[in-house]
């Protein structure tokens, strides 16, 4: 294995355990967002006086909170649209280096001005 | 810059100036309505200039860089993935990463600002999450003060010659951290405790958000590192072009 691969591998594993661990190591922690974590602290400090003036545009259209499951449709939404874009750079940069094309790439813009 | 470039520029930083600083600057996720009307006000206004510097510079990059688009687009759809993925920490709760030390690394803070506005708007319209009233909060602690430590670090790290990937990995996970550092202290803010004011008001919330986000900033310096480490690989015409039209944090072509 070269040493960029070493790299790519331990990380990954990093990544995998930082992920894993905690849940398997907290069984029946509840798992909840920090954000909400946030809006529990504020109650706390200022006694139960922090009323949000607003509340989200989307939650006012539909009238109620947003569905959860309707919520993750978003959330993979945003992922997909993401490791879309990411896949489709790497896959191009990918092939182009496979394919020769990075090496007369400048080459070959030259010859495209011209 | 062109003289119009110059007035846009000019023109939001005096807009920052007039609504920013009286209120005396003050960090992750604020939720909607959570934060008083002027601080709202305030936030938004320190952001202005990022942005504005952010849109000329992305412009510039679109005419005469073309080739960085395609990086452009992949440091944006990085922060897409990153910040949509709720992970589960030590506390027993979930927290999700920025993403954005990619971006600072690559482009700068100002064009950075820009990819964070589009995510944060994204999740305040249709996922509920942050909002728009806590828009220029959110903006400021993650789309700039988390970039612009990140970007400091690793223009400090390249000086010193620390080598190449601890370096990005390091910076990247301290500009995450620093996001919620900022966080906290927004929040602490708008909500002084009664007794310590200000700065036990941001203990607490730091005690909330740094150990759920400490793990968390391991994992997006690492992925950060990933990217980098791919990128360096096949996209060597692209990183080249980008180094050429690079002068530092507001990037001026001049």
């Amino acid at each position: 294995m070269t040493r960029n691969k070493k790299i790519v591998v331990v990380s990954l594993l990093i990544v995998v355990l930082l992920i894993a661990g905690p849940l398997l190591a907290l069984k029946g922690a509840s798992f909840g967002g920090s954000d909400d974590a946030g809006s529990v602290k504020v109650e706390e400090i200022t006694g139960g006086e922090a009323e949000p003036w607003a509340t989200p545009v989307l939650e006012q259209l539909i009238g109620g909170e947003l569905p959860g499951e309707v919520e993750s449709l978003f959330f993979c939404l945003q992922t997909a649209l993401g490791v879309g874009v990411l896949a489709f750079g790497f896959g191009y940069l990918v092939a182009r280096k496979k394919y020769g094309g990075d090496r007369s790439g400048t080459a070959g813009d030259k010859e495209k001005n011209s | 810059m062109t003289a119009l470039e110059k007035k846009f520029v000019s023109f939001s930083v005096a807009v920052a100036v007039l609504f920013g600083v009286p209120q005396t600057v003050s960090a992750m996720h604020i939720m909607e309505g959570y934060l008083p009307p002027a601080y709202c006000v305030a936030w938004g206004a320190v952001c202005l200039p990022f942005l504005a510097v952010g849109i000329i510079t992305m412009r510039r990059l679109v005419r005469q860089q073309r080739k960085t688009m395609l990086l452009l687009a992949m440091a944006g759809a990085f922060v897409f993935v990153i910040s949509s993925l709720k992970i589960p920490s030590v506390t027993g709760s979930c927290s999700h990463m920025t993403g954005t030390g990619l971006g600072a690394i690559l482009f700068g803070v100002p064009v950075t600002t820009i990819l964070g506005v589009i995510v944060l708007l994204f999740q305040a319209l249709l996922l509920a999450h942050g909002g728009l009233t806590t828009l220029g909060a959110n903006t400021c602690s993650m789309a700039i003060a988390g970039p612009l430590l990140t970007w400091g670090l690793y223009q400090i790290g390249k000086k010193l010659r620390v080598p190449r990937l601890p370096l990005i990995f390091l910076a990247s996970m301290l500009g995450d951290l620093f996001t919620y550092c900022v966080t906290s202290l927004q929040l602490a803010l708008a909500y002084p405790s009664a007794q310590g004011g200000v700065g036990a008001s941001m203990t607490e919330f730091l005690l909330v958000f740094a150990p759920t986000q400490l793990p968390l900033a391991v994992i997006e310096g690492l992925l950060t590192m990933l990217v980098i480490m791919g990128l360096e690989t096949y996209a060597k015409t692209e990183l080249h072009e980008l180094r050429e039209g690079r002068r530092g944090l507001f990037h001026d072509a001049e």
